[in-house]
């Protein structure tokens, strides 16, 4: 609770601080917006020559795309600095985190606080947006309801991934790099079908790295498509209880990173 | 790697001192008192504290050998309430990793370690809302915002009450002088402006214990004069406890009545600034620019160290005034510029072990 | 020329050196490419299958582009990276007066510095990648040892091109306070014209066109075709490197122009 109090101090002071220059901040918001947009425009210029892609249309990959792509922004929007770990030990700077009376993750989590990247959720929500218009769904309310739902749960799971990252950089001090590659890999992954992708790779990001519970097992079930793994039925709910699995190892690997950074000074 | 232990381990033929702390150890300290003002109630207690680094040097391309450093190697003091402790000793002494145990940013290796009653390492930030850590080489303030917006972060996330608040920035606003810098960016401020920024914002949340790991290192002699100013008042009104560690005698001059010795992970000295002059036999260097070349200054009292064309080195004893020498030259010799260089607390050092033999 | 033959060569390996001390970075990189050569290499699979030839590539040419384009990515700066917020930041400090009264020309020194950084990123970054795309997919890599020396002479072609436009983003930030929002258009511009969206040659129509003679596609596209054999012909190849040379010759000239603008501007301020 501390942590959340301290999350909310810091956050608020950027936030003020970026209001401060509001032209500049609404250029880089749309900018934002626009690189997390390129991908679909890929796809938008995929289906100019294909009316399908590993069998779905473009609306249902839209579907795909605006839900994970707001997972991964809300995730990025609030822990997305905590890949700066490794250069704060290397600075010393997380001594300076050390000695205030607030969680460090709180305080790594809400540093240099950029509300630019609300651009991502924002393009997302547009995409998700035209997709629940345009895709053949008959939308009953626990359909509606579940977009949302896994949207959050799996802002969640990519925040455990972005934990446990930084929780790896203390291990590896310039490693920032390779919690990208699940973070925004994973992302374009699950921007696509999982159809187009190998059984072991899907197997991989269902059972290992559960980001398939991102959007792919909840999402499929909204277009009423077999999830390929043949999970129970059920699963296309378990985003949630997911999330909060993930995130115990995350914090656990977390306390450890700090633990050995105290014992080690380095 | 990049820790300040480098050669640690490559003991001098240093014996044993044993312990040198002498100040009246006081068992259960009444740890949640007020008690402000020098009472002479223990503060900080370290007991046989030590810390072990595991250091992997690579030795081949894929080789690497590890070792064990020990950076502090079993120390024990205990600080009062109301002191004011200097706390020196050659880079890669120790200094900095004894500060970090003492903040808890640290855990130690073995030994009792003890600040006001809390076990650092344990309740870092219980702590943490008790003690004050200005860091010379970084700053705790937040890089892009003004002075202000990290201040008033400062007293909400240390819960700082309003009138205290307005009373403690105030009050540090008035002596460091900062009312300029407020709604100046941290980023812009001069390394002595930030300084005193940082000490102000290590004050707000009234800490027992200031501790400051190299305070003045690269200000200028005005910003360094306040910055000493300063923590003088801060202890003479509000009684704070002050740790510092610095490479400046001056600073241990001028602030502290304790000087504590550090070298190869050990305490070698803990005792009046006083003794540690008579160990160490500290001169000063007067340095002289001449109009032209000269043979060297024949004075009595100082000896003449070096010569480079019209500029001389005179070492007189740290402890007699520069002004009569400065008249004295200046009568004699036509003088352009001269300045005074304070005896380097390494050499102090290097003295006193020579001196032990 | 008034230069001292072993100074660029030099400038060129210190920032060869200055990356190559970044091992585990190195790995995190080429971890992170790998796996994203993976993931598009699958989408690309897909979008073959539905339009074999699509864009003139068959699918193992296609699945070239993916690997070989994730290998060029970090030495090409491609979504960022390279010198050019240094650049910046030097010009914010002031401290470029300092660099324009050297001896040494300041678009020189940067581009050494840049190759030397492209050099070490092109052997740390971009090897691994293509071997593991060649090892798990069908890959259209030539036989041919002259193609390769040709790729590579447009891969450097590509990397000067590439040097030279975000050198005129990092000379922005003397008219500018604030280089992050140029940087940011510099980088949506750089990941969607160069063809690591998708290629160019699948852009439709009229706008294909277009994006194909942007400087962009120097930088990726280009080298692409080169080593794919898309040109028949030996004058076709010519052209090709032709177009790539037309732009860094355009590009490093405006860069000049720039840059003596800026450094009256500096001496007129008094730096």
């Amino acid at each position: 609770m501390e942590g959340l109090r301290g999350y909310g101090l810091i956050v608020g002071m950027w936030i003020r601080a970026t209001m401060a220059y509001r032209t500049s901040f609404f250029l880089m918001l749309v900018g934002n917006a626009t690189i997390s947009g390129l991908d679909f425009v890929g796809i938008f210029i995929m289906f100019r020559h294909v009316d399908a892609l590993g069998g779905f249309s473009l609306p249902e990959i839209a579907l795909l795309y605006g839900t994970s792509t707001v997972s991964l922004g809300l995730a990025d929007l609030l822990l997305g600095n905590t890949d700066r770990i490794g250069a704060r030990v290397r600075d010393g700077s997380l001594d300076t985190m050390l000695v205030r009376p607030v969680p460090v993750l709180a305080q790594v989590a809400a540093d240099r606080f950029a509300l630019r990247r609300l651009g991502r959720i924002v393009q997302g929500l547009a995409v998700t947006g035209w997709a629940v218009a345009a895709v053949d769904v008959d939308w009953t309310a626990g359909r509606v309801l579940l977009l949302p739902v896994a949207m959050v749960a799996g802002a969640a799971i990519f925040a455990a991934v972005m934990v446990a990252g930084a929780a790896f950089q203390f291990v590896a001090g310039d490693a920032a790099e390779v919690q990208n590659s699940f973070t925004y890999g994973g992302n374009t992954m699950l921007q696509y079908p999982p159809t187009i992708f190998t059984r072991e790779l899907v197997r991989g990001v269902t059972f290992v790295i559960p980001l398939a519970f991102v959007n792919w097992v909840p999402v499929l079930h909204v277009l009423g498509r077999p999830e390929p793994l043949g999970l129970p039925g059920w699963a296309a709910y378990a985003s949630p209880l997911v999330a909060c699995v993930v995130l115990v190892p995350a914090s656990l690997a977390w306390r450890a990173g700090i633990r050995s950074y105290r014992s080690t000074g380095s | 790697m990049g820790m300040d232990v480098d050669d640690v381990d490559d003991v001098r033929g240093v014996d044993d001192v044993g312990d040198v702390s002498d100040v009246g150890v006081v068992d259960d300290v009444g740890a949640d008192e007020m008690g402000r003002g020098g009472g002479g109630d223990v503060l900080i207690e370290l007991d046989g504290v030590r810390k072990v680094f595991d250091v992997r040097r690579r030795t081949g391309l894929l080789r690497r050998e590890k070792r064990q450093v020990k950076a502090v190697d079993g120390i024990s003091f205990t600080v009062a309430r109301g002191e004011v402790v200097g706390y020196i000793g050659p880079n890669g002494a120790g200094k900095s990793t004894t500060i970090k145990m003492l903040t808890g940013i640290l855990t130690p290796s073995g030994g009792r370690l003890r600040v006001a009653g809390i076990d650092p390492a344990r309740e870092r930030t219980r702590l943490a809302h008790r003690i004050g850590v200005v860091f010379g080489q970084r700053t705790t303030l937040w890089w892009d915002l003004p002075l202000k917006d990290s201040y008033g972060l400062m007293r909400r996330m240390y819960r700082i009450p309003d009138d205290r608040y307005r009373r403690n920035l105030g009050r540090c606003v008035e002596q460091l002088d900062l009312g300029d810098l407020l709604d100046v960016p941290v980023r812009q401020l001069s390394l002595g402006q930030r300084m005193r920024g940082d000490i102000a914002a290590a004050l707000l949340h009234d800490p027992e214990v200031l501790y400051l790991d190299e305070p003045t290192i690269g200000l200028d002699v005005v910003s360094k004069a306040k910055v000493r100013g300063f923590l003088r008042e801060l202890n003479a009104e509000l009684g704070t406890t002050v740790l510092l560690t610095t490479h400046d005698l001056q600073d241990i001059e001028q602030l502290c009545e304790r000087v504590m010795v550090i070298d190869h992970g050990r305490l070698m000295y803990d005792g009046p600034l006083g003794g540690l002059h008579t160990v160490g036999e500290g001169e000063r260097t007067l340095v002289v620019d001449l109009e032209t070349e000269h043979p060297p200054i024949d004075l009595p009292g100082t000896r003449t160290v070096k010569v480079e064309g019209p500029r001389q080195w005179l070492a007189f004893p740290a402890a007699e005034s520069a002004a009569p020498l400065v008249a004295a030259v200046a009568e004699r010799y036509p003088l352009l510029d001269l300045s005074v260089r304070e005896p380097d607390i390494e050499d102090v050092i290097a003295r006193m072990y020579a001196g032990r033999g | 020329m008034r230069l001292h033959v072993p100074l660029w060569p030099a400038v060129a390996a210190g920032g060869f050196r200055r990356y190559a001390t970044y091992t585990t970075a190195t790995v995190a990189g080429v971890f992170t490419n790998t796996v994203f050569g993976f993931v598009i290499a699958y989408t690309y699979i897909a979008l073959w299958e539905e339009r074999p030839g699509l864009g003139g590539y068959d699918q193992a040419q296609a699945l070239t582009f993916v690997w070989v384009s994730q290998s060029l990515l970090a030495a090409g700066a491609l979504i960022g990276g390279g010198f050019q917020e240094e650049l910046q930041e030097r010009i914010r400090t002031g401290d470029i007066a300092v660099d324009l009264y050297r001896p040494a020309d300041l678009q020189c020194w940067w581009l050494a510095a840049d190759l030397g950084r492209a050099a070490f990123q092109l052997l740390g970054r971009g090897v691994v990648p293509t071997v593991v795309g060649a090892l798990v997919f069908p890959l259209a890599l030539p036989g041919d040892p002259v193609r390769w020396l040709l790729f590579l002479v447009s891969v450097v072609l590509a990397l000067v091109v590439s040097f030279a436009l975000r050198y005129l983003v990092g000379l922005a930030a003397f008219w500018l306070l604030d280089g992050s929002g140029v940087n940011l258009m510099a980088t949506v511009a750089s990941i969607f014209f160069s063809g690591m969206v998708l290629p160019l040659t699948v852009f439709p129509g009229a706008f294909g066109e277009f994006v194909r003679v942007l400087p962009w596609a120097a930088m990726l596209q280009v080298p692409m075709d080169v080593l794919l054999g898309r040109h028949a012909g030996a004058a076709e190849v010519a052209g090709a490197l032709g177009f790539q040379l037309g732009w860094a010759a355009a590009l490093l000239g405006l860069g000049r122009l720039v840059q003596s603008a800026a450094t009256r501007r500096v001496v007129v301020q008094g730096g």
